[in-house]
Order: C-alpha cells, then structure tokens, then sequence
C-alpha cells in the first residue's frame, strides 16, 4: 500500500490493480473529461445507484442531466453523466455501470454537456408551444433542461419563453442553426447569446 | 492642416469650432444649400458662420461648389448618411482624392456601401481616406484595430447604436414597453423624429459593414449584413432574460465572413451590458485576448474628436 502510494503519485485509492499504468496515466498529465449517456428505469433510487459505480471506480462527477421531461418511447429517462478520470479507468466505469445492469445507451471521451440558453419571442401558444418543444427535442444534439414562460396579455397576444438547453460539445451553432429555422418557419423571434469572445 | 468641412450639422459644426484647439485651420464650411469660404492664405470666420447656421442664416454667400475651390488639405465629409449609390458623399470624397487631397470621413455611407471604389481612389491619389469618426463615435476602434493591425483582429462585436441601447436600458429597468420608451426617447432628444435607422439596425449594421470592411480589406455592404432591430423585443423578454442575471442589448458583429446585427443575450452585469446612450466595442484578437472600449458613441463634440485625432494620423 505505502509502495503504491510512493509509485503511483497521489492516488488514495485502493483499488489500484495495474500500478504500472496508474504511473503512466500520471505521467499523462493526469485527467480526462467523458460523457456516458443513460437510460434509467423510472423507480426512485435509480439514479443513486447509476453514479455509484462511477465514483466507486475512480471517476470524479462533474455535471448530471437528468432530463425527466424527455422520457424515451420505453419508458426510460436519459441521463447525461459528465466526468472526469483518468483515461485508463474509463472502460471499468463503462464495464461497472453495465455489471450493475444500468443501461449505457453512449459512452466515449469530451462529449461534454454545453448549455445554450435562448428567449423565443412571439404568438408562443398559437404557433404550438408543445410542437416547438418537441422539435428542439428531436434534434439529437440538444435537449431542453427548462422552460419559464411568461405571456403579461393573455396566452392569446405575444409571450416569451426562455429555454435553456443541454448541447453537445461543439455543436452549439448548428442547434441554433436548427432553432433560427424553426423560429423563422412559426413567426418567431429567436433571440441567441452572444458568444464568442472571451466573455 | 487646411480644412474644408463638408456638412453643417452637429458633427461638421462641431469640427469647425474645435479645430483651431488642434492647431488646424478652416477654409470652407458648407451645408446643403450655402458655404463660407475663405480668401487663398485667410480661414473663415468660425464663430460669426456657426452663429449664423444656430439662426437658421445662409452659411455664407457661396456655394458647396466654392469649397473644392479653396486650398484645403484634408476634406472632411461629414453629410449625413446615404444608403446605396452613397451620395453626394462619395462624390464628394471622389472629387478631393481625384485632386490628391485627404478625405476624412464621419459619413457612414460611402464607407459602408462603396468601400472598394473608395480605396480604388486612394491607391490613385496622392491623398489618403481615414473614418474613425464612421464607428463608435468618440471610441477609438478602427485605430485600435489598425494598431492590432487587422490581420490579428478575429471579431469585432459591439454596441453600436445608443438609441437602441437606451430603449432597451429603460424598457429593462422600468418594465414599459417600446412604444412607450420610443416615445420617451424623443422627447429627451435620444431618439430622432424618424428612429427607423437606430432601432431596426440599419445603423449599427453600417457600423458592422465598416468594421468588416476593415478585416477583410474590402468586399461588403449593407446588402450583405444579417439585420434585425430591436422593434418586437417585448418587456416580458427582457424580464425572463433578467431571471437568468442576462439582459437584451442590440449588437453588432463583424468578421471576415460578413456581418450579423440582432438582439442578443448577454450577462447583465458583463462588459457588453453598457446602459443608457452609452456604445462598447469587442476587439478578438489572435494573440492579445479581447480588448474593449466603452464610450460615447455619438454626439457633436464627440464624433468631431475622433475626426480631428483622424486629422492628426494622416501622413
């Protein structure tokens, strides 16, 4: 234990099976960002027991996005669990979340969750405000984490909504790509952030 | 330096009446219907023309004509704005380069919509083209970008037009809708008779084309840029986006690629959030990080000194 400790650097964990490739991860420049995404049954407990295996196996959490408004044609929920480790655990977290029978629809390296947030102005509710959620929703880099509405006279004249997004890593312009032509094809008007920049 | 001052509004008569702390002489002054012009080797009376444009009284007894005729060294074309063909503007300017002198601009037009034919004349003449006062204002931004120089500027991103920013500044703070704050505008001044340029994004996009125009040495106009203005942003927009610690503010975009104005969001207490008539300018750059200036970006006294500190760089 105390020779792992002085070959393996920092490391505090006992489970340490391969010193010889903990060193080289070390020498590495240490850690690694992936994402793993699951489906999860819809009973409680479910997503305790699905991060267990990641911080059991050496991964440190970074962000969950439990998306509960997204429930899959199964019945299940998706869950975007970003996280950091070393790059030689990874394949024991992906192996130790399927032994505990979780279900990894996805798993690989910097398919880090970005959040997009943007305000949709306009006839909201008569243009279809659940067909306009759905559609952000079918494209497969982007998902609504939430929505505030506000409609000050009446859901029947103008309102805006703002809507803040999980995009995946780099694929920010093409979700608002997506979002400008949706806007464009109901009359809306899409206000984006402004990115770029440092700031 | 010989000036002669083309366009008798807040900008032209601002020139005038501070030239003389620059160590600068006028030798004409002409609006649309009437110049003052002096005699060769003498400058014009400057306080008696600006009292008598304040009268509503003919500048003098010449013609705009007259100016070209007199021994200026630097014209500066400070007519308003024209879209499209740009005139008379871009004669204007046409007409001093093809006689080899200097052009300094604080009309957006010719700059915006005829960049190309413009430094075609330059590279004719003995004379050279400077605009600081087109962006910004009283800002330094195409000097900043100049010292940069343009090949290490990525973007450029601002807000470039205090109308707009000043209505959404109070539609903001005080929850009243446009209409309502357009109104307010006017009445303090703010906001012109005629807002149309300011609050639809004409304005900030000429900016926008300029700025471009700078990065990529050439090839944009106003036909090119991506235009929304600020006219449907309701008050329940700017609430929600206060929520989430955002705000709406009317900016602008230039890269090599083209231009894009629009309503954006951003931080509320960041950079770009600059309140009331107030502009700020974004330079990205490739190696330095993002620089950024805030200022007035209008007004008489201010666009004529970044007119004069143009004078002061011509060669």
């Amino acid at each position: 234990m105390s020779d792992e400790c002085a070959s393996g650097g920092s490391t505090a964990d006992a489970n340490v099976d391969a010193p010889e490739e903990a060193s080289a991860t070390e020498a590495d420049g240490g850690l690694s960002a992936y994402t793993v995404r699951l489906e999860l049954v819809d009973e409680p407990g479910e997503l305790l027991r699905a991060l267990e295996p990641i911080s059991a196996n050496g991964g440190n959490l970074l962000s969950i996005h439990h998306e509960r408004g997204n429930i899959t044609p199964r019945g299940h929920i998706p869950v975007e669990v970003d996280l950091e480790c070393a790059p030689g655990r990874f394949d024991g977290i992906v192996d130790a979340l399927r032994d505990a029978g979780i279900n990894v629809i996805q798993a690989g390296p910097e398919r880090f969750g970005e959040e997009l947030t943007v305000l949709l102005v306009g006839h909201l509710v008569e243009t279809d405000l659940s067909d306009t959620l759905s559609t952000i929703s079918r494209d497969e880099n982007a998902s609504v984490l939430d929505l505030s509405l506000t409609a000050p006279d009446g859901m029947e004249d103008v309102s805006s909504a703002r809507i803040r997004l999980a995009v995946d890593s780099g694929n920010a312009e093409s979700v608002l790509e997506n979002l400008r032509a949706l806007a464009d094809g109901k009359g809306l008007r899409l206000v984006e952030p402004l990115t770029g920049g440092e700031a | 330096m010989q000036l002669a001052i083309l366009g008798a509004g807040a900008v032209g008569t601002s020139v005038a009446d501070l030239a003389s702390e620059y160590g600068h002489e006028i030798v004409g002054l002409a609006d649309s219907s009437t110049a003052a012009v002096a005699n060769t080797g003498g400058e014009i009376d400057v306080p008696g023309a600006l009292e008598r444009k304040a009268g509503d009284e003919p500048l003098g007894e010449a013609s705009l004509e007259a100016v070209f005729e007199t021994d200026y060294d630097v014209l500066i074309e400070a007519t308003p704005t024209t879209l499209g063909e740009a005139e008379p503007g871009f004669g204007h300017c046409k007409r001093a380069l093809e006689a080899d002198r200097h052009v300094v601009l604080a009309n957006k037009g010719p700059v915006a919509e005829r960049y190309d034919e413009l430094r075609d004349l330059e590279r004719a003449s003995a004379g050279s083209v400077r605009f600081e006062a087109a962006v910004g204002g009283a800002i330094p931004v195409l000097s900043t970008i100049e010292d940069c120089t343009p090949q290490a500027v990525t973007a450029v991103r601002g807000v470039l037009n205090g109308t707009a920013n000043f209505i959404l500044t109070r539609m903001a703070a005080e929850g009243l809708d446009y209409e309502h704050v357009l109104a307010e505008a006017q009445d303090l001044g703010v906001a012109e008779a005629d807002p149309t340029f300011d609050v639809d994004g004409t304005d900030a996009a000429l900016k926008g084309v300029i700025l471009a125009n700078v990065l990529a040495d050439g090839g944009f106009s106003l036909a090119d840029a991506d235009v929304t203005g600020i006219q449907d942003i309701p008050p329940s927009a700017l609430e929600l986006a206060a929520e989430d610690g955002q705000t709406i503010r009317l900016v602008g975009e230039a890269t090599r690629d083209g231009i894009r104005v629009g309503p954006r969001l951003v931080p509320e207490n960041g950079a770009m959030a600059v309140s009331g008539t107030q502009n700020i300018v974004q330079i990205e750059t490739r190696h330095a990080g993002d620089l950024y200036s805030s200022g007035r970006g209008a007004g008489g006294p201010e666009t004529a000194t970044a007119v004069l500190s143009d004078v002061g760089r011509l060669p």
